[in-house]
């Protein structure tokens, strides 16, 4: 018997959940309820109590579980049931989920007292970080800071095979919590005016509003002209030369905080993004028409600025609130996440948002960035495309050896990361050759000649 | 002139076969196969169970495709082919005519008439109704135990685990895959299994299977006379070619369906590819039955030469495998035999994790690499390829290592260990070559 140890003696089958795991969910679940208690009545009369225990049993005990659940098992890929459970494979769970991120968003938007209980459960956080009291967008920020970090926390269990992610992982966290979390509420706190250094037009399309502008321009010393040099400077000569670098996904999946709530809250979901063909072409109209739309919107703000509204009247003004309802808050926010787990994780960053597609345009035609497949070593498994939250087919590339260069590639690195047989990688190499619309297979000396 | 091109089997040969023909030229096109309407990747069965996909996900074209280009799909089951009057006669009495034949019917899974071994519980994985039969089968189980320690027993290991079914791992040989792998590369892969609690049972071998009244499996006797209870078996010592209708046809065969470097079978306009061809004489260096998904592919598009009217001999260049093992990615460049001898050398580094190692084999005489095994680390087919080819010594290969390496951005880069190493063995004191780094991506 030497020869044949049997592992199973000093090595039992670990139950799958725990008991460190259950008492993280008992927290957890504690937590939550203690925030709809709150919501409910309570919360406005103790904040601080409700705040830290809610918040603070929530927090922790996700942590507890996640910690526990991952560093049990070795590091490695982990979509074990993705596609068999309800809540991340559009089954009744992801149904009613949807509908309580859709139906939050629209509360949020439209109908904010209903929240005003949690709204006072953030006063005493927001009076110490912004000097003043909270407000929906406060209470909305902090839980999606709060998804954003927790979620993190887990992506980067989940995925600590790859140094990628994690250090993508942690660049999202750190922009979410610094640039769009901390320091505008700080900037609030010394009386400046609350800007998102991380967020730039056309998404942030306020940015380079001629109001906006003529805002900033009158704050007292310099940090309002430098936020609008800042912005233009974004916009204009960082993200261009950024993305010739490095790809759009220097933005969308390592600064943007709506790539990193995808990416982190929205990871399990992220299978779910539509592969097809029929899918991509409907992508492309939308996505284009949006930066067309947002072009022209703050085009004529500008020139109905410039002729002090002799020309255009109230046309602009329209064109701007029309813009900001149907896409700034249907688009990006209901749709956006509400429907993370119908259509995925992706769903603004793919069809809607603006930024993806100026920064899409950019990478297509201009950068040094691509997705090389490793010579004949694909199986057509299929796992990248799955993984794909932007409905990338990628296996459709990889099975003909082609480089994959697609304008809606946010770079996030998981089709790599979950190829069986390490056939992806995202690199920025030389221009020359990046497209390859003949690869060859390697491995057939016959197979040179014909293709 | 066009002809009608049949081809029986829809896996990887059969389709590059129709995909192929298909670019070269106008002839018509009939895909046949009884096992799924459209074509799908058998190698991505196992994700399916463990739910990273469904099936739908594994069909590499989506459905349109094959109408957009003429290539007429068929879901019947062949019973005979009559070679005489160009005629393939279904099961349902029907027939459909051909010019040219192509025999891409794959494999089955190997049985060796064991006692027990129809069972309920008992089974294979090749086929998509086995997944479906799997499916059904674990079903409330608990333990199980698989048979024959390839690649396809760790995949069902893995699958068997990923439902937190427990696995008692029956292998034959002293090592995991140790006919293929030199022993250190399979020693880690026995801790590997025992780290996701797959309990392997070494130079272990199936006597019996034993069942229940319900005629299902309840235990496995193995040679040891020990006696494993488990609702569930899996048998996965290997697959042979499926030829049970070509051999009643007239079609010469042996173990597979006998063919040249043409692909010609010894009856006129009928040819084998993929899983199913036997070589009379195999290529250098090359079995005579290939089962693995890009040699069906390199067949197939070799064939669609021929059969478009530039006859082409199967001419594969240098071998290359990859697999995964539950977390641990394999790659394989050139030829690395399991147990190396004179002529041959090798140099082995692994990292202190136990989970990553490299080898390099040579030639002593002349150091001419002759292939690599590489564990946890990706490298590049396209430099390995080139290397083979311009007969690259191995001081080349170490110091141009960084090259090769194909590991994502911000990977640590385990290449100055490996040169280290060999340095230290070879009282050699080479120096890395290339970098790959942040800065690389600048001046690139």
């Amino acid at each position: 018997m030497e020869n044949n140890p049997s592992i199973s003696i000093s090595n039992p089958l670990p139950p799958e959940t725990d008991t460190i795991q259950k008492i993280g969910l008992i927290l957890f679940s504690i937590g939550i309820l203690l925030f709809i208690i709150a919501g409910i009545g309570v919360g406005s009369e103790k904040p601080i109590l409700f705040f830290s225990l809610s918040i603070g049993l929530s927090v922790g005990g996700a942590l507890i579980y996640f910690i526990k659940k991952y560093l049990k098992e070795p590091a490695g890929v982990k979509n074990n049931r993705v596609w068999q459970n309800s809540l991340t494979s559009r089954g009744i769970f992801g149904f009613i989920f949807g509908i309580i991120i859709t139906g939050f968003y629209v509360v949020l938007y439209w109908f904010p007292s209903v929240l005003d209980n949690l709204i006072r459960l953030m006063d005493p956080l927001s009076n110490l970080i912004r000097g003043k009291d909270a407000d929906q967008w406060f209470l909305y920020g902090t839980l999606y800071t709060l998804a954003i970090v927790v979620m993190g926390i887990k992506a980067i269990l989940k995925y600590r095979h790859s140094n990628y992610q994690i250090v993508r992982t942690s660049s999202i966290m750190f922009f979410q919590l610094g640039f769009a979390y901390l320091i505008p509420a700080v900037l609030q706190l010394f009386n400046h005016p609350e800007f998102y250094f991380s967020y730039f037009w056309p998404l942030k399309y306020e940015y380079l509003f001629p109001s906006t502008v003529n805002y900033l321009s009158e704050q007292p010393g310099a940090l309002g002209v430098f936020m609008i040099f800042w912005g233009g400077v974004m916009t204009f000569i960082a993200t261009p030369i950024l993305t010739y670098f490095f790809g759009k996904r220097w933005y969308c999946s390592w600064v943007c905080g709506c790539g990193g709530l995808a990416n982190t809250a929205g990871d399990p979901f992220r299978q779910l993004s539509d592969k097809s063909l029929k899918a991509w072409k409907i992508e492309r109209w939308m996505i284009h028409s949006v930066l067309v739309f947002i072009v022209v919107t703050t085009s004529l703000l500008w020139i109905n600025s410039y002729y002090q509204g002799a020309v255009l009247g109230n046309i602009s003004g329209g064109f701007a609130k029309t813009y900001g309802f149907l896409i700034g808050a249907i688009f990006s926010g209901v749709i956006g996440v509400g429907f993370y787990p119908i259509m995925g994780t992706r769903v603004w960053c793919r069809f809607g948002c603006p930024m993806a597609a100026y920064l899409g345009i950019l990478q297509k035609y201009i950068s040094k960035f691509r997705i090389t497949t490793n010579g004949g070593q694909c199986i057509s498994c299929g796992n990248c495309s799955n993984a794909c939250e932007m409905g990338i087919d990628v296996q459709a590339y990889a099975q003909k050896g082609q480089n994959i260069i697609r304008a809606s590639c946010v770079g996030c690195g998981m089709c790599a990361t979950v190829c069986p047989r390490g056939v992806l990688n995202l690199e920025n190499g030389p221009l020359k050759g990046r497209i390859n619309d003949n690869p060859i297979l390697i491995g057939n000396k016959e197979a040179k000649l014909i293709l | 002139m066009s002809k009608h091109i049949v081809i029986i089997g829809n896996g990887i040969s059969g389709i590059t076969c129709a995909r192929h023909v298909r670019k070269l030229s106008k002839h018509s096109i009939t895909v046949i196969s009884s096992e799924s309407e459209h074509f799908f990747s058998r190698t991505a069965l196992m994700y399916i169970y463990m739910g990273h996909l469904k099936f739908e996900h594994t069909k590499p074209y989506e459905d349109y495709f094959w109408k957009k280009n003429k290539i007429d799909l068929i879901k019947k089951f062949v019973k005979q082919v009559d070679t005489k009057n160009k005629l393939v006669l279904f099961s349902d009495g029907s027939s459909i005519g051909y010019d040219t034949l192509v025999l891409a019917t794959g494999s089955k899974s190997n049985k060796f008439g064991w006692p027990g071994q129809d069972f309920k519980g008992v089974q294979g994985l090749y086929h998509l109704q086995d997944l479906e039969n799997m499916e059904e089968n674990t079903k409330g189980v608990s333990s199980a135990v698989i048979i024959g320690g390839g690649l396809i027993g760790i995949e069902m290991s893995e699958m068997l685990r990923s439902r937190k079914i427990g696995v008692i791992f029956l292998v034959r040989e002293k090592n995991f895959w140790d006919n293929i792998l030199p022993v250190e590369e399979a020693k880690m892969i026995n801790r590997h299994l025992g780290e996701h609690h797959v309990d392997l049972r070494l130079e272990a071998e199936l006597k019996e299977i034993k069942a229940d009244s319900a005629r299902r499996v309840s235990s496995v006797i193995t040679n040891k006379g020990e006696e494993i209870p488990c609702q569930f078996v899996g048998l996965t010592v290997g697959v042979s070619p499926n030829i049970d209708f070509p051999k009643d046809s007239g079609i010469e065969t042996q173990r597979g369906i006998l063919v040249n470097e043409f692909f010609e079978t010894n009856v006129t306009d009928v040819y084998a590819i993929g899983d199913c061809a036997e070589f009379r004489v195999p290529p250098a260096g090359r079995k005579s039955i290939e089962q693995v998904w890009y040699t069906g592919r390199m067949h197939g598009e070799t064939l669609a030469k021929t059969i478009c009217g530039e006859r082409s001999a199967y001419s594969p260049g240098h071998w290359f495998n990859s697999a995964k093992f539950f977390d641990i990615e394999y790659q394989t460049y050139g030829n690395v035999p399991n147990v190396i001898t004179t002529p041959l050398s090798s140099f082995y580094w692994e990292h202190s994790s136990g989970k990553i190692c490299f080898r390099l084999v040579y030639d002593f005489q002349s150091k001419n690499l002759i292939g690599i095994n590489v564990f946890g680390i990706r490298m590049r087919h396209e430099v390995f390829d080139r290397w083979l080819s311009e007969g690259r010594k191995i001081d080349y290969v170490l110091e141009h290592l960084p090259e090769a390496n194909f590991d994502p951005e911000f990977y640590r880069k385990y290449e100055p260990e490996i040169i280290a190493q060999y340095n230290m063995e070879s009282n050699k004191n080479l120096k890395l070559k290339a970098r790959k780094g942040l800065l690389a991506t600048f001046f690139k």
